[in-house]
């Protein structure tokens, strides 16, 4: 079986119907279970106090608004090299998806930097470079409402994700280029290293990652249906027209 | 049941207050289109014949 198959839009959608249920209930499990330990049963922190109970939610949003990119950028990839129509339509399903984990990650961020910096916003290389990564999120989707022609619409869309990929990366790894800002490096992988995330918040904070990969994935393939079917409509709307 | 806060209170429950609200903006949003999109291709396609 080759992987190929799922760019025929009836192979796609009856693999999605078969993964979806699968998929949200999984999904809602590790949320439900991730956020209620979090939130419920971690101690505070010793420097940040409670305000560290926000990392199993910003954590999660800010890596899936990253990987959500990296996603649309391999699907554009494959549309505009093998002109496959369903990953062009799978990137236009996560746009949204991805535009509203950055808008969390963002907000949750300046909920947690006011009382920890002392100020909402900073103009930090990570901060920054997230903001311009939402502003890119904001003209995909755009880009695509404005583009009459689907498949001209879904060049140009490919188009801005490949440079916008510069600034996904970019915010992954911001605070590594420049070691100037306010926002700390990844304590994720910092197992064994100096200064790594405490085990009471490592388990709960997995499972929370998990919940909004899940989520992020069942989304993916619901709003992807979705989008196969608008397509599907508007050849049978356009077929009554002329008859 | 509660965790207390302290002076934190603020920061952390509108953290979870706005996630929530807009993860559940989002599901309720894409499976709404799902079902409304879906009937009304069902509904096309019946009057194509289909």
């Amino acid at each position: 079986m080759s992987l190929w198959e799922y760019a025929n839009p009836k192979k796609f959608m009856e693999t999605a119907a078969r993964l979806l249920p699968v998929l949200a209930v999984l999904a809602a499990g590790a949320l439900v279970t991730g956020l209620v330990w979090g939130f419920f049963f971690t101690p505070d922190d010793y420097k940040q106090g409670a305000t560290v109970k926000i990392l199993f939610i910003h954590v999660p949003a800010a890596m899936m608004a990253v990987n959500a990119w990296g996603m649309m950028l391999v699907a554009s990839l494959i549309w505009l090299i093998r002109r496959h129509h369903v990953s062009a339509l799978a990137a236009k399903a996560a746009a949204p998806i991805g535009m509203t984990f950055t808008l969390i990650a963002l907000i949750t961020g300046a909920f947690w930097g006011q009382p920890m910096w002392g100020t909402w916003w900073e103009w930090d290389p990570r901060l920054t470079s997230f903001l311009i990564l939402f502003l890119f999120y904001l003209g995909y989707v755009a880009l695509w409402e404005a583009v009459e022609n689907p498949d001209t619409a879904a060049d140009l869309t490919g188009l801005l994700c490949i440079v916008g990929s510069v600034f996904a990366g970019l915010s992954r790894y911001a605070v590594k280029f420049w070691n100037q800002g306010l926002h700390q490096d990844s304590t994720i992988m910092k197992v064994g290293e100096k200064d790594p995330l405490d085990v009471a918040y490592y388990v709960p904070l997995l499972i929370c990652i998990a919940g909004f990969v899940l989520l992020f994935v069942a989304l993916v393939l619901l709003r992807t249906v979705t989008e196969i079917r608008v397509r599907r409509l508007a050849v049978l709307q356009a077929r009554e027209r002329l008859a | 049941m509660m965790p207390e806060l302290g002076k934190y209170a603020g920061a952390v429950l509108s953290s979870y207050g706005v996630t929530l609200g807009l993860l559940a903006g989002l599901v309720a949003l894409s499976v709404w289109r799902y079902g409304r999109v879906k009937r009304a291709l069902t509904e096309a396609e019946k009057r194509a014949g289909r």
